[in-house]
């Protein structure tokens, strides 16, 4: 159990930086996921923290200990590898029990902490068998078995999920959230996908372009966006956005997009002061635009005129693909709404949960 | 289900379909005696002729390779003409047949020739008797020229020497070639390095030889070495030696030549290892050093493993070729000075004492040595669905 420091952390392959200036700290027992789209750098991130790669700038501490030139055996971790990374030629309990006999572990602790992971993952009658005898599930299971063995001071989980059916995935996920209450020990987990960063994480690391984003829980960074890629990158369908300008009018401040303005209630106004007559970025999320029949109560509705352009039955709401002038969005509704394919007719923004972004820095304007 | 049977013809009137099929009849006897015709004028000219070389060479060329052409065209066509049941049932034939054949006769009708010879005397059976007489012939020995290869001084030196080949010359190939392979890896000079340790592999077993004569070459004492080795030697203060002739450390002076086979086979055991060495996922190498592996726990515990089954087919064809030695021995040495082996044993008996039955057993006896080696390594190969 150990907090993990990344302290200006730098990564470059050549002339490509792949962690730029990484600067944050992981707490211990927290479960923090790193998520970006693919290429982004939060796999290398992770690879320096296991001593997979060599850190071009910057320290990273795991406790109080610099790591960076420790080998990764000596730095108290254990890694699940995306693909597994099963020695083939090893039955499931020597595959668990490979890092303890390197390190001379007696013979009868190991028995006793391959049956303890065993119990936990329920994987106890396929000790005696070989990897490739075993489904994408139990692999993975055994996976976490090896890392749970060792009884490391971090976990690192390498996109451990991306190999399983969507039905395995929603299970699995559930399981690491589990062991990780279970086990009280700091979980570090790398995934391309926002869901699961959403349901597991305590803490989510947004990185795009090797760049740390935004640092935050899932709520925080679902409710208040720090910048564009964030805002776009975690909620699905996502955030739609409209380039517009900020306008006074009748004594009230309205965004217009040049095809539609809607008006930003009072008690908002004065943030936005600075940005009055200049062009910003208006984002709101597909569930706070609504069919104006079906409107929550106490809420800052601004209506607008649409069309209709595809519409997608979920059972539980609907997804509209609207288009109003030149801008296409999407709404996620009531599906009682009585809107098809075709329609024009009247949508309701919640203005209360809108987004305002500066269109040069992209950063969220508070 | 007409389609399916696949005739073809069109069914206009019953005569009609008669002449059709009496017209195919002869197409299809008749192009085979075309096409062996046209074979058979080929063998004649070949033999016969006394044109120029270069046009010999030519006409030999076509005749060879477009005759196998030519009758798989002619067993195709006839074969496709029949109803598809039949296509299919004897297509494989057409593909396979060939080859069938031509090992028959050039593989396995001279085994059984080699073994039944080796029943015989030193003149193999009497000529002009039929089966039954010569098994009631003097010249047939029954089992006695086998009961001789395992009991004949000379025999029993070659069989230990031929051990020694196996357990020397194969293991130390291989592990040669792994750990170049392993190195060669890691290095930045892989694609030079490599190239290097292969090269050897392009030199048959009689070039190489020659080419280690050179190096054990022995002048006696006072004189200039010219060969590498005793030059080397006696630079740094030691006496010449004519190695591979050193009687007195026999056994051991074998491994003079087993060197040189060493150095032939590490470059190809080393081509495969490479191979199957860059076939091992980075993660699971990533995995072990970060469960705590040194770099020679990595090698010895993840990576053999790993590519056990390419060891093992590697291991066994070298044995394979071990078990066959001959060139090597035959010109270094010639099987003097303790080196026979059962390859020059064999050569030893048929073509100099010309003593057709023993030489027959040994051949068989080798033959018999290698086909476990050769069941192993298949089925390996199998498992690694090579093919």
């Amino acid at each position: 159990m150990a907090s993990v420091t990344y302290d200006h952390v730098f990564k470059e392959f050549g002339s490509v930086t792949a962690v730029n200036d990484m600067n944050f700290q992981i707490e211990d027992k927290e479960f923090l996921v790193l998520v970006g789209p693919s290429g982004c750098g939060k796999t290398t991130a992770l690879r320096l923290l296991a001593g997979l790669e060599e850190i071009t700038r910057g320290e990273i501490k795991i406790g109080d200990r610099v790591v960076n030139d420790v080998p990764p055996k000596d730095r108290d971790i254990a890694m699940v590898f995306q693909s597994y990374a099963l020695y083939p030629h090893l039955s499931v309990y020597d595959n668990m029990a490979f890092g303890l006999k390197l390190r001379k572990t007696p013979r009868e602790e190991i028995k006793r902490r391959v049956g303890e992971a065993a119990d936990i993952l329920g994987i106890q009658d396929l000790l005696d068998r070989k990897p490739r005898q075993l489904s994408g599930g139990q692999r993975q299971r055994v996976a976490v078995g090896r890392a749970i063995v060792r009884e490391p001071k971090v976990f690192l989980f390498d996109e451990p999920l991306s190999n399983l059916d969507a039905k395995l995935r929603v299970q699995m996920r559930a399981e690491i959230s589990k062991l990780h209450h279970r086990l009280q020990t700091t979980f570090i987990y790398v995934t391309h996908d926002q869901i699961e960063a959403m349901t597991m994480a305590s803490r989510i690391a947004v990185i795009n372009k090797g760049l740390l984003l935004q640092l935050d829980t899932p709520q925080k960074l679902y409710d208040k966006p720090d910048n564009l890629f964030v805002a776009g990158f975690i909620g699905s369908p996502a955030m739609n956005f409209f380039r517009a300008k900020l306008r006074k009018a009748d004594g009230r401040l309205m965004v217009d997009t040049g095809d539609f303005a809607v008006a930003i209630p009072q008690s908002r106004t004065e943030m936005y002061r600075n940005y009055v007559d200049r062009d910003v970025i208006f984002g709101i999320r597909p569930e706070d635009i609504h069919d104006p029949n079906f409107l929550p109560a106490n809420i800052h509705a601004e209506t607008i005129t649409v069309k209709v352009d595809v519409t997608e039955l979920m059972g539980n709401e609907i997804f509209l693909y609207l288009v109003s002038g030149p801008n296409t969005f999407t709404a996620r509704v009531d599906p009682r709404t009585k809107y098809a394919l075709g329609d024009t007719g009247q949508m309701a923004f919640n203005m209360d949960n809108f987004h305002l972004f500066d269109p040069e820095s992209e950063r969220a304007i508070r | 289900m007409n389609f399916l049977n696949g005739t073809k013809e069109p069914s206009d009137s019953p005569g009609e379909r008669v002449l059709f099929f009496i017209g195919r009849l002869l197409l299809a006897v008749s192009i085979p005696l075309i096409a062996f015709y046209v074979l058979y004028l080929g063998f004649i000219f070949l033999r016969d002729s006394h044109a120029p070389r270069g046009i010999i060479t030519v006409v030999a060329i076509v005749w060879g390779v477009g005759g196998v052409a030519l009758l798989y065209w002619v067993f195709n066509n006839i074969v496709e003409k029949l109803p598809d049941l039949w296509t299919n049932r004897l297509l494989p034939f057409v593909f396979v047949g060939p080859a069938m054949a031509i090992l028959g006769w050039y593989l396995a009708i001279p085994t059984l020739r080699t073994f039944w010879l080796s029943l015989f005397g030193r003149d193999g059976p009497p000529a002009g008797l039929n089966f039954w007489e010569q098994l009631a012939s003097p010249a047939f020995v029954g089992l006695n020229n086998y009961v001789a290869v395992f009991t004949e001084r000379l025999m029993l030196e070659a069989f230990r020497n031929n051990l020694m080949w196996i357990i020397f010359g194969s293991t130390l190939s291989v592990a040669f070639g792994l750990v170049i392979a392993v190195l060669a890896d890691r290095s930045r000079f892989e694609k030079v390095a490599k190239s290097f340790i292969f090269l050897p592999m392009a030199i048959s077993f009689v070039g190489a030889s020659i080419i280690w004569n050179f190096i054990y070459e022995y002048r006696p004492a006072g004189q200039a070495q010219i060969g590498l080795l005793n030059a080397v030697v006696v630079n740094l203060g030691g006496s010449p030696q004519a190695y591979p002739q050193w009687v007195s450390i026999a056994p051991w002076n074998n491994l003079f030549l087993i060197v040189i086979v060493i150095w032939l086979q590490a470059g190809f055991s080393m081509v495969l290892f490479s191979a199957a060495l860059k076939g091992i996922p980075e993660e699971l190498l990533e995995a072990g050093r970060i469960d705590g592996a040194n770099e020679f726990q990595i090698f010895f515990r993840i990576m053999v493993p790993y590519i056990r089954g390419t060891i093992i087919s590697v291991w066994t064809t070298i044995v394979i070729f071990t078990l066959k030695i001959f060139d090597v021995v035959w010109v270094m040495t010639g099987g003097q000075f303790g080196t026979h082996v059962i390859a020059t044993q064999f050569y030893r008996q048929s073509f100099t004492n010309r003593n057709s039955g023993f030489g027959s057993a040994i051949a068989i006896v080798l033959l018999i040595a290698v086909i476990p080696v050769m069941f192993y390594n298949l089925k390996q190969f199998r498992e690694q669905e090579a093919f």
